[in-house]
């Protein structure tokens, strides 16, 4: 039987379709459905309670402090992830003997789960670990930092767990566009007598200044969805008096046990998407304006 | 006057001639001191990036008489053990663990790797009314943060019966929507005239994808297999949603839980976390190869 019918392509792209719309599309009416109503994790004894979960959210100090940690991760993450893995992948772009080993390094905090990492840090950042007892040993603090029991200082622990841990995977993306500039532009550049900082600025950041924009929304985006660091460096509880959690922890709060309440949650998610995206349109707007100019 | 023009002309003699020899230098082999440079500093960020990791090994195989919690820092353990990782395997159910994570891990890339090929060809290769739309509809998912529908997904997977199983972590990752648009656009890159061959030929379908298409697009078909095996193994806020019960927990809940129960004992934790480490990354560097070249391809790019 030969298969070249009309309804072949529809069944290549039938499982795929049916998983769109069972996992992304109705869950997402369904969070709009669920944040009128107050549904709980367990049993089904729902009812509809009209605006109230969003009149809620407005009142609710601990989605304020969710938005203002959000805040200051997004413009810490922001600088700092988009311009270093540059410079490494200017470092690991040239062929030098064993640079697939350095390219295959710097990926490795990527594909380690952000629990181990988180884990790892804990121990590296710990009142007794080896930074404070270096830094002590060096004798630049008297006492250890509390880098996991300040109320802010926990923030920044989170934050660097978060650049460090994103290095890797934005090189790559760099690494993907540097590719893309012919040689013949550097060549030109030296040439005309331009060092490696002139062509780093001539030559390298406006060819990649696409993709540089199409980072710092990527970035933005998921420092506003940043979940398992924070809970990893604060063991679940959100530091001192719960003040360290971002929306995706009280998402997850609100998600679970006895008195949890996906009605509260629901209204919460569509909070983190409207969120998200500011940074997405923004990236829709720089580009019409590429476009036109 | 005299003397600047004179000062000029000499600047300008070494100026061209160091140039030519910078061009030479940096697009042939490069300089030695270029070299030292770059291998300063790839070595600092070598430290940086392994080091934590190294840092977490030494600690995992320190044994009780070793003071870990000293401020004179030894990186070699004085008398090297396995003890902290008998100690793990006798606390949790690591094995167990294991298990759960690789049957997600399994099924999430069997199910991308088979479902996305399927419906990548389809939308990039095949003429059918109706592409568009369901292109269209794959591209819109995209800007929705997972988090978001985290929530309903739950709900969804709790109607079916599967809350608190394997199957109800797997189900939702599957097929993803990001990878379905990485297909279509691998296969997009396909050159016309080798597929209108097979059209010509009377190739079906199905041929045209399993002989034709599929040998060029490898390349984004490891990466998507790889990026799969490594989101299931490290996935760890939705498993964390579904699973309740502590013997169906994947490894980064297990090891969530550990580190919560033997909170003071850094030894045992820094042995936990080197178990779910280690594995996966034995796989990157064993696929690593396949892995740059994919993204070469322009697995990535989008």
């Amino acid at each position: 039987m030969r298969a070249n019918r009309w309804f072949s392509p529809w069944i290549m792209v039938a499982p795929a379709l049916i998983w769109l719309l069972a996992f992304s599309v109705w869950p997402s009416l369904n969070t709009i459905r669920m944040s009128f109503t107050n549904a709980k994790p367990l049993g089904h004894n729902e009812h509809w309670v009209g605006l109230q979960n969003f009149i809620e959210i407005f009142h609710d100090d601990q989605v304020l402090g969710a938005l203002i940690n959000s805040g200051i991760y997004m413009l810490v993450c922001l600088p700092l992830l988009t311009i270093l893995p540059l410079l490494i992948a200017v470092l690991v772009e040239k062929k030098l003997r064993f640079i697939s080993f350095f390219r295959t390094a710097f990926y490795t905090p990527v594909i380690a789960s952000a629990v181990v990492v988180g884990l790892i840090w804990t121990w590296l950042l710990d009142d007794r670990g080896l930074v404070n007892n270096v830094a002590q040993a060096l004798h630049v603090i008297q006492g250890p930092i509390p880098f996991l029991t300040d109320r802010w200082l926990v923030i920044f622990s989170a934050i660097s767990l978060t650049v460090w841990k994103g290095l890797g995977y934005y090189m790559i993306i760099y690494l993907a566009a540097l590719g893309n500039i012919g040689r013949d532009l550097h060549e030109a550049a030296a040439m005309d007598g331009a060092g490696a900082v002139r062509r780093f600025w001539s030559v390298t950041v406006p060819n990649v200044r696409g993709t540089m924009t199409l980072i710092a929304i990527l970035v933005c985006v998921s420092a506003l969805r940043v979940f398992s660091e924070l809970y990893i460096l604060t063991g679940g509880h959100g530091g001192p008096g719960g003040q360290d959690i971002s929306l995706v922890m009280l998402i997850q709060q609100y998600a679970r046990g006895f008195y949890g309440n996906l009605g509260y949650a629901s209204a919460l998610s569509i909070l983190l998407f409207l969120i998200t995206l500011i940074p997405m349109l923004v990236l829709a707007r720089i580009n019409n304006r590429a476009e036109q100019s | 006057m005299t003397t600047t023009t004179t000062t000029d002309a000499a600047a300008q003699q070494p100026l061209t001639r160091a140039a030519k020899r910078r061009r030479h230098r940096t697009f042939g082999e490069a300089s030695m001191t270029e070299k030292v440079v770059r291998y300063v500093l790839l070595i600092f960020v070598l430290f940086i990036t392994l080091g934590p990791f190294l840092w977490e090994l030494s600690t995992s195989l320190k044994g009780p008489d070793e003071d870990i919690y000293t401020t004179n820092p030894q990186f070699i353990p004085s008398e090297p053990t396995l003890a902290n990782y008998l100690h793990v395997i006798q606390a949790i159910p690591v094995f167990g663990y294991i298990g759960n994570s690789l049957i997600v891990a399994a099924l999430a890339v069997g199910g991308n790797v088979i479902f996305s090929t399927l419906a990548g060809f389809a939308i990039a290769r095949l003429r059918w009314r109706g592409r568009r739309i369901v292109l269209g509809l794959f591209l819109a998912t995209l800007v929705l943060p997972g988090e978001a529908t985290i929530i309903s997904q739950f709900v969804t997977v709790r109607s079916l019966g599967l809350a608190d199983s394997l199957l109800g972590v797997a189900l939702p990752g599957m097929i993803a929507a990001l990878n379905v648009l990485l297909m279509y656009n691998a296969f997009r890159q396909v050159p016309d005239e080798i597929d209108q061959a097979g059209v010509m030929d009377g190739a079906t379908s199905w041929q045209r994808l399993w002989f034709i298409a599929l040998p060029a697009v490898r390349g984004t078909i490891a990466v998507i297999a790889i990026f799969s095996f490594i989101g299931a193994w490290d996935d760890f806020l939705w498993p964390l949603i579904v699973l309740t019960t502590p013997e169906k927990f994947t490894l980064t809940i297990g090891l969530q839980y550990l580190s919560g129960t033997f909170a003071n004992d850094q030894r045992m934790i820094a042995a936990g976390t080197m178990i779910a480490f280690i594995p996966i990354a034995i796989v990157f560097s064993v696929l690593q190869r396949f892995f740059f070249k994919g993204v070469e391809e322009g697995g990535v790019k989008g």
